[in-house]
């Protein structure tokens, strides 16, 4: 900097050459605000939009309708719909020898892959079907079967006729069988029965959410019952009973670090507590909620506090003032008028729950398990869980099945918030 | 359901004895013509409770510990022979019982283990009948007594919120117990980990390679074979920080500037919560995005430049990773500029500076300390962060600095040693511990660092 006087005029001057210069800056970082907001409002785009394109096929499936022949002599050959006796039956034998009279393969080896094109889960489809409605035996009747889920991704164009055989995962015979049933029209592509009602399955085709589904809010209400009573009873004795002092100020600090531990480590925890010392079992949806609910505590204990706190001190005086004790202060009034809050924070804990992986990986709820669990101390898995375990799958068909039950895992985050959010709108006063 | 059953036929009786103490409470107004220290509904409440508390802590005490002591007690009934036998280990014996208690059957079991069962379904049966027994009466006896103390002297109201103040205390007690459990589980295991292997080795050795059986230093004789060097899951998690570092910083730091101080106030109604969506999206979903669509995205357009990216790399891992940052630093950092005041901004137009100078050389200095505070809380987060690493970066423990190879973090591998049976013995599994010990060591002190940053610099100006 030179010390040189300069002159009104001189001054105005040097402003007037270099304001164009200071205004393009000013535009520059405005633009540099717009790209950022843009740039992240593409991520979310791209990262819903690729989860969707994906996801929509993944309710869908490729199915063929076959004219089966319900013999009750062959399906249920002891006559009484009992387990064993459809066991015994042979309910795959009839679908494949109407499989056999359309496409008409010849010889064993023809055959055998000619059974391969509809899924593993025929007899079960049948067995079913007359156990609901056993007036079905004797009849002639339509049914449709899933593919496999290699036939299913050929339909869908991911195995391609050009690639050469021995590349593909189907041979020319079986291609030639598809387009026997594409012929006659018996193949079609429908809205699959079993994304939503299906469990966890080794054939993609078959693999569905359900078991999944009921785990996870097995698991979600065991968080609740456990996360809700104990955060809310937290947050209302260190607001308005404890003096502050340095056991309240203890647990605030906990409280706070709780919130900043990484979830995974909560997990090591369960591990090491829940089903090393106390030798609970694994993968129970009653250790999954625990664990959980330890990891949604501060959540809740925090946003509580907060809405305890915007509790004027008014209504708290004029209680007191027409004789109410403390607890009754709290419980009729503080309580009711910090309610909304409360249930907010509770909802948005809930859904970091509802989404929350690693710590459930620890405690083993990434078994494999067929069953749908009935109650809390029944092996089962999670949403989250089974999309990580289907991410991981080879079959080509599991990556739709995994968006599909990503974009109900979605559903069901995006309307717990926004349960949240209108709670938070229409609910809470402003004093 | 047995449970279940016990804990309705508790929880009805202690509801007789609110009905009942609440009509003695009416009676004795109507006796003594006067009315009584409380309202009648709190003598009700303190049958209730005097029925119902010590009824639910002797059945928890049943539940937790009759498995344990049944543990305990059928030691005696597994035949010497298989005790003293070399690969004896307790816990497989006990799920070997457990099993066939439940009816699981693998195979023909030794006959000792079907005795073992019987004695143990017996023992189960004597504990349900002593459980119900004790519970029952404990409910009825300190209920009756509950409702004996009511007469128009006791003072019910203030008995009954003692009570329910110190259940109230109790519950803000869990918060600190499951903070000292969190710490004792991981201290102890990994105390035990350090007597296996030594800790400068972890700290500072650069092969990270567990291996189960045989891998075992103590005594096995195959020294060598497993390393425990923690610095290439250090130097990944580093890696994959910074790349998420990159991406949410510019990206957050730009966003907030502009939603505090350039945008209208409908915009930001509109694109903060959008952006909070990002925070809200579940880590498993942005894995199967890393893994499925950028990862694949990457190899394809490293292959236009000739560049080799490995399937599963750094790049892609920690691209997403910032992507899911990215509104813990906007937001913050919006938060903070917004409480900078007005005055400050209005002092400088007064002087003729434009926005961005304002901005610049105003605003953000005034911000800077909860803006770090932000950041650091941000790469705290990415720190623990699990999943995307999981799916995305790949199991390779490479010593790198290279974003497209595959790298390997603390997270991920305390997932990958966790998933699964594994024995608690071995130093593979208790190695999970210690990586467990470090994350909590890193991420704690970063938040009190991020803090004390906030606390030390934030200048105070009305």
């Amino acid at each position: 900097m030179n010390n040189k006087i300069i002159t009104p005029l001189e001054a105005s001057d040097k402003v007037k050459k270099s304001i164009a210069k200071r205004r393009a800056k000013d535009k520059r970082l405005k633009f540099y605000g717009r790209a950022a907001i843009s740039l992240a409002v593409c991520f979310l785009l791209i990262l819903f939009y690729s989860i969707f394109l994906k996801g929509y096929s993944g309710f869908f499936q490729y199915y063929v309708t076959l004219d089966i022949n319900f013999d009750r002599e062959r399906i249920d050959p002891k006559g009484d719909l009992s387990d064993n006796s459809l066991f015994d039956g042979e309910a795959s034998a009839i679908v494949n020898e109407s499989l056999f009279s359309i496409i008409q393969p010849q010889g064993r080896k023809a055959k055998k892959q000619a059974k391969k094109i509809v899924s593993s889960g025929k007899d079960v489809r049948i067995t079913k079907m007359v156990k609901n409605d056993p007036s079905l035996f004797g009849t002639i009747t339509k049914v449709k079967f899933a593919l496999d889920d290699d036939i299913d991704s050929f339909l869908r164009g991911y195995i391609k006729r050009e690639t050469p055989e021995s590349e593909r995962r189907i041979s020319n015979k079986v291609i030639e069988y598809i387009d026997k049933l594409n012929e006659e029209g018996r193949i079609s592509y429908e809205f699959s029965d079993y994304i939503l009602t299906g469990s966890a399955s080794g054939n993609p085709e078959m693999a569905g959410i359900k078991g999944a589904f009921i785990g996870s809010m097995l698991t979600l209400s065991v968080c609740l019952l456990i996360a809700f009573p104990l955060g809310v009873a937290t947050a209302i004795y260190l607001e308005e009973i404890a003096k502050k002092n340095k056991i309240t100020e203890f647990i605030e600090v906990n409280i706070n670090n709780l919130a900043a531990v990484p979830s995974v480590v909560f997990g090591i925890m369960g591990l090491a507590i829940f089903i090393s010392i106390f030798g609970m079992p694994r993968s129970i949806p009653l250790v999954g909620g625990m664990v959980l609910a330890l990891m949604t505590l501060p959540t809740i204990i925090i946003s509580s506090r907060a809405a305890i706190r915007a509790v004027p001190p008014s209504v708290r005086d004029a209680a007191y003032g027409i004789g109410a004790s403390k607890l009754q202060v709290i419980f009729h009034h503080v309580i009711p008028l910090a309610m909304p809050g409360m249930l907010t924070g509770t909802i948005i804990g809930m859904a970091q729950a509802l989404g929350e992986t690693a710590p459930l990986l620890m405690i083993g709820m990434v078994a494999f398990i067929v069953d749908v669990p009935n109650s809390v101390v029944d092996p089962g898995t999670v949403l989250p869980v089974q999309i990580f375990m289907w991410a991981d799958f080879a079959e080509r068909m599991f990556i739709q099945k995994t968006s599909a039950a990503i974009i109900v895992l979605l559903g069901f985050l995006i309307s717990m918030n926004a349960l949240a959010v209108y709670l938070r709108k229409k609910l809470e006063r402003r004093w | 359901m047995f449970n279940f059953y016990l804990l309705s036929s508790i929880l009805l009786i202690s509801l007789i004895f609110f009905f009942l103490g609440n009509n003695r409470a009416k009676k004795l107004i109507i006796l003594n013509q006067k009315n009584l220290h409380s309202l009648t509904h709190y003598y009700g409440v303190y049958s209730l409770l005097a029925s119902l508390l010590p009824t639910l802590g002797l059945f928890f005490i049943f539940t937790i510990c009759d498995d344990l002591l049944f543990a305990e007690l059928i030691k005696k009934y597994i035949p010497k022979e298989v005790v003293t036998s070399k690969d004896y280990n307790f816990a497989i014996v006990l799920a070997q019982i457990n099993n066939s208690v439940e009816g699981l059957i693998f195979g023909t079991p030794p006959q000792w283990v079907t005795n073992a069962a019987e004695i143990w379904v017996s023992w189960v049966h004597k504990s349900q009948i002593i459980t119900v027994i004790s519970c029952i009466s404990t409910a009825l006896i300190s209920g009756f007594f509950g409702y004996k103390k009511i007469n128009s002297d006791f003072r019910s109201r203030n008995a009954v919120e003692k009570i329910v103040m110190s259940i109230l205390a109790v519950s803000s007690v869990i918060a600190i117990l499951t903070t000292i459990a969190i710490i004792f589980s991981v201290v102890f295991e990994s105390v035990r980990f350090f007597a296996l292997i030594p800790y400068d080795e972890f700290l500072f050795g650069t092969v990270w390679n567990p291996q189960f059986e045989g891998a075992e230093r103590a005594g096995s004789g195959q020294e060598g074979l497993s390393q425990y060097g923690a610095i290439p899951l250090f130097a990944g998690t580093l890696l994959i920080s910074i790349i998420a570092l990159c991406v949410s910083v510019p990206v957050g730091l730009f966003s907030a500037i502009y939603l505090s101080e350039y945008a209208t106030s409908k915009e930001r109604a509109f694109f903060k919560p959008l952006l909070e969506v990002l925070a809200g999206i579940p880590t498993v979903v942005y894995g199967f995005f890393a893994a499925l669509t950028v990862a694949p995205f990457l190899r394809s357009s490293g292959s236009i430049f000739g560049l080799d990216v490995a399937s599963e790399s750094a790049l892609a891992a920690g691209l997403v990773m910032g992507i899911m940052i990215i509104p813990f630093i906007s937001s913050l950092s919006d938060d903070v500029i917004n409480a900078v005041p007005q005055s400050l901004r209005d002092a400088s137009y007064g002087l003729g500076s434009t926005k961005n100078e304002t901005v610049i050389k105003i605003v953000l200095p005034a911000a800077l300390p909860g803006i770090v505070a932000s950041i650091i809380l941000a790469v705290s987060r990415a720190v623990g962060e699990t999943m995307i690493v999981v799916m995305a970066a790949g199991l390779a423990a490479n010593l790198t600095a290279n974003p497209l190879e595959a790298v390997t973090t603390v997270t991920s591998q305390i997932v990958t040693i966790l998933v699964g049976d594994q024995e608690f013995e071995s130093a593979k599994t208790l190695s999970a511990f210690a990586l467990a010990l470090t994350l909590i060591i890193i991420t704690l002190a970063m938040n009190f660092y991020a803090l004390h940053v906030v606390k030390k610099y934030r200048e105070q100006y009305e």
